[in-house]
């Protein structure tokens, strides 16, 4: 029994749908077989304290999954550090008592970074939530990696100062999780990522060391780039206890738009001519029929469900040159046969658009229960290609699938709508995906834009990397982390 | 544990509905709107952790533990998630079940069983018991007896807790609503609408004031009132403690009642009974006699909120200067989705100030008989809701719910606030000088 379990365990993360296997989406809970030492949890307690180690059944089924689909694994405990020092205790003693640990801040990935592993403990950030300094004259700020993202928005815009990532859950994700992932968001094409943001941190290393890389200032080449190193690392390489960000000036005003299209192709095209313009909107997400109709199931807010696509657009910098780009863009629409193009009267109607942007993945939902999404990424002169390749797929597979995402950097989130109570669809999206992987790598994309690869690309990596970066990845690791207990198993197996 | 093969460690009755299971994708985009989470910050206590749990035990995964049954009960029910869930997930239905099964299952802990029973069976859902109690709780209130236990402090010795309690409980009144009004009520002019009134149960005894007051503005709005003298309490606090045969019972006497006559509209003052009344058609949707009717009754419900909006707001003929503003009863902004139909009445009424409430639609921790049954974690709510409350600086909060005008009554006898807590159709007839 044991060892059919962790057979049952091993498959799970070996296949990037796990939910092939029988008893794929939940492993009995009741019968799992390892349980962490008593002595390992009370030398936790001690670190922490008896308030801040949880191991209930209750905290162990809730702390097994994240915003990733499919899957789920029981941690044996979740703990709450409250200083640099506990968690580089906690390090040490992994270390000693060979168990590992999967750093978590909100639980919103949507690979499977946070998902826990065999005999590992959940280390939650979430609670480290301070901002510690806004640094006005270097335009920096250091954050604990708690701090949910959409409160470091509201804090240095009430300051004249902008952070621009905004990935679709910043109203609950961390700046831990974001850093550790690479996030992207809306703003992307115009302002980048996180990586372009980060300026150092002070990390926990596997080995419980504590170490600060990166500084405020904007030169710096003293030895290797190490912060670069452990943004998008996926909690594999260590624990972030600081963050330090950068902020730019808040752009003075914004413009939002919506284009409606009657075919996918048309819009992006439309996506191109705008960029040839030599004009780079800070935001250009795109939406299918089948996502615009569920958003507006959900969000009420006045969009066509008539339409094949529709792109939400937003220009912002000094009003003089707002203006004359919406112009523009909005030109350039038309010109790509746009049926209607429609300007947001007010700042509340545009939050309201992005708003309902953001959530088209968790909307998507209302169709079928079980949405399992993608983040694929080609070249944006590409991205009309790419749409036809995903139509075709989907009618190939038999697979419904809905697509939105941030065309103006080639991102696109094609999004399998299926039940996972029936086996055989699953199984189809899963070929339906294989496929729409390797058809963004041969555009010169990859597979994975924002999320980052987890568990669920884990098996795909090798298409864009190649297996001899792989192996340089985890030599890497097994250098910095011999013993494998910081997030084993995740971006590739050790 | 009495437990089928498809329905894990739950009873096979109204076990909670698997397809809402399955549609939570676990995004976490409740986590921001959930009151409990932002007390613990521990999944667990989040919508979708509540929903893992539920789905761990239809699954047979995870027994009906102690820790789960505190977890359903921790749940205020506000349903702010389902507000700010992409997904549709039917998260209050879920809750709802689970509690359900924990009293199919005796599992409540003795003094819930005991309120429950007594309380809601019994009291609530039947109509003189409930007075003879409110009369009782009236010769307590105003014959001194409450008085002298407070200033001697006897209460506060013998039971800290239920001394607190008394705070909270509503203010019976001397003559209660239906024993002052009569079945049918005709305006001045000639009647443009015919519309039935559910006096309530809560309603009915403690706030014959707010339900006067409708009444008022029925009739100021050329409304023909009915109020059926055998209408029965909602059923709604019983449904939201999962008490669902109870609830199907008062539901179907209502349906039989309500659908006697021919309604444009049956107008509620009460969050939680238009929320639930809306859902009649849902709780008896498989009972062959009464599915079609109840159906038919849930499509007349109206707040008198959303009911003014749709027919067309009287303008008041002398200013109504004072600053108010709004605070969402969840079962209100969450149930019934209704926000925008108040605020853009207020606003229309001339002279008045009209403030936003920031975190307006955050729970004020009454939500039923949670600030009973759960009063420490109550309190914390309210305490925030007072906090966003002092930062309006206003005359008057409006609240279309007897739970959060008790609620926030309290809130504000605590802190010695200088601002009233009144009912939307109270506000109202101060403006029009009725």
């Amino acid at each position: 029994m044991i060892l059919l379990l962790y057979v049952s365990c091993t498959h799970k993360y070996t296949e990037s749908f796990p939910i092939n296997n029988e008893d794929s989406s939940f492993l009995n809970f009741n019968s799992l077989p390892v349980t962490m030492n008593q002595n390992i949890l009370s030398q936790l307690q001690n670190i922490v304290g008896k308030n801040n180690c949880f191991t209930s059944q209750e905290d162990k089924i809730t702390y097994s999954y994240d915003g990733t689909p499919l899957l789920s694994f029981l941690p044996e405990a979740i703990v709450r550090p409250t200083s640099k020092e506990q968690v580089s205790q906690i390090v040490k003693l992994a270390n000693i008592e060979n168990f590992s640990i999967v750093p978590r801040g909100a639980g919103t990935g949507l690979s499977g970074g946070s998902i826990p592993v065999e005999n590992c403990i959940i280390v939650d950030m979430s609670r480290w939530n301070n901002i510690i300094e806004i640094d006005t004259e270097n335009l920096t700020v250091w954050v604990e990696p708690g701090v949910i993202t959409a409160t470091l928005h509201a804090e240095v815009e009430k300051i004249g100062l902008f952070y621009p990532p905004d990935p679709g859950s910043m109203n609950i994700c961390t700046i831990g999780g974001n850093v550790a992932e690479n996030s992207g968001g809306l703003r992307g094409l115009k302002y980048g990522v996180t990586k372009n943001y980060v300026m150092g941190m002070e990390v926990v290393l596997p080995n419980g060391e504590i170490i600060m890389c990166g500084g405020k200032t904007v030169k710096d080449v003293a030895g290797y780039n190490l912060k670069d190193f452990f943004i998008g690392s996926e909690g594999t390489l260590g624990i972030f206890t600081k963050i330090l960000l950068k902020l730019i000036p808040k752009p003075a005003t914004s413009k939002t738009m919506l284009a409606y299209f009657n075919s996918q192709t048309d819009a992006g095209k439309a996506v191109s001519s705008i960029i040839a313009q030599k004009i780079i909107p800070a935001t250009v997400e795109f939406l299918d029929k089948t996502t615009i109709r569920c958003v507006e199931d959900f969000a009420k807010i006045g969009l066509p469900t008539d339409i094949e696509s529709l792109l939400l657009l937003e220009v912002d910098g000094h009003p003089a040159v707002v203006e004359e780009e919406a112009e523009k863009v909005a030109e350039a629409c038309r010109q790509n046969n746009a049926v209607e193009v429609k300007i947001a009267q007010s700042i509340e109607e545009a939050m309201k658009l992005k708003t309902a942007r953001r959530s088209a993945f968790s909307a998507l939902a209302r169709s079928k229960p079980t949405t399992i999404l993608e983040d694929i990424t080609v070249p944006r002169s590409e991205i009309a290609v790419m749409l036809q390749k995903i139509n075709d797929i989907s009618k190939k597979y038999n697979i419904l699938i809905g697509t939105f995402g941030h065309a103006g950097d080639g991102n696109l989130h094609p999004t399998c709508l299926t039940d996972e109570r029936n086996k055989d669809e699953i199984a189809r999206a899963e070929k339906a995906y294989g496929e729409i992987f390797e058809e963004a790598v041969k555009l010169g994309g990859t597979i994975t834009g924002e999320h980052g690869t987890g568990i669920g690309k884990r098996k795909y990596l090798h298409l864009v990397t190649g297996t001899t970066a792989i192996e340089t990845m985890r030599s890497i690791k097994k250098a910095m982390d011999p013993n494998g207990i910081l997030n084993p198993g995740k971006i590739f197996e050790l | 544990m009495a437990a089928t093969s498809n329905s894990g460690n739950f009873l096979a009755t109204d076990i909670p509905n698997d397809d809402f299971l399955t549609q939570c994708m676990h995004c976490g985009l409740c986590l921001p709107v959930c009151p409990t989470f932002a007390i613990t910050g521990r999944e667990k206590s989040s919508p979708r952790g509540r929903i893992r749990l539920i789905k761990s035990v239809a699954e047979g995964k995870l027994g009906m533990t102690e820790g789960f049954i505190d977890e359903m009960n921790f749940c205020l029910d506000c349903q702010a998630c389902e507000t700010a869930c992409p997904a549709g997930v039917k998260y209050g239905a879920l809750v709802e079940s689970a509690r359900n099964q924990i009293r199919l299952q005796g599992k409540q802990g003795r003094g819930e069983k005991i309120l429950k029973k007594i309380f809601l069976r019994n009291i609530l859902s039947n109509k003189n018991q409930l007075k003879f109690v409110a009369k009782v709780l009236w010769i307590y209130q105003n014959r001194g007896i409450e008085w002298f236990l407070k200033i001697t402090r006897i209460a506060e010795f013998l039971t800290p807790k239920l001394s607190k309690l008394q705070e909270l409980s509503p203010r019976a009144d001397r003559e209660f609503f239906d024993e002052t009004h009569l079945e049918v009520i005709v305006p001045r002019n000639p009647p443009k609408y015919k519309v039935g009134f559910l006096s309530g149960c809560l309603m009915n005894v403690a706030f014959s004031k707010e339900n006067d007051d409708t009444i008022k503005i029925l009739l100021h709005h050329d409304c023909e009132i009915i109020i059926p003298k055998e209408q029965v309490c909602c059923g709604s606090l019983q449904a939201h403690n999962g008490d669902f045969e109870t609830a199907r019972e008062l539901a179907k006497k209502n349906v039989d009642v309500f659908t006697q006559y021919q309604f444009d509209a049956i107008v509620m003052n009460s969050a939680g009974c238009g929320a639930f009344m809306k859902e009649y058609g849902h709780y008896l949707h498989d009972d062959p006699v009464y599915a079609e009717r109840a159906a038919s009754l849930s499509g007349k419900i109206k707040d008198i909120s959303e009911f003014l909006f749709e027919i067309g707001l009287k303008m008041p003929e002398h200013p109504f200067n004072k600053r108010v503003t709004y605070h969402d009863a969840c079962h209100l902004v969450h149930a019934q989705k209704i926000s925008q139909q108040p605020r853009t009445l207020l606003k229309k009424i001339p002279g008045l100030q009209y403030v936003e409430l920031p975190e307006a639609s955050w729970c004020c921790g009454s939500a039923g008989i949670y600030n009973v049954t759960q009063y420490e974690d109550s309190m914390i709510m309210l305490d925030r809701k007072m906090t966003n409350l002092a930062l309006t600086e206003c005359d008057y909060v409006v609240a279309n719910n007897p739970g959060c005008l008790t609620q926030m009554q309290y809130g504000i006898r605590k802190q010695k606030m200088h601002m009233e807590v009144i009912h939307f159709v109270t506000l109202l007839r101060k403006a029009y000088g009725l």
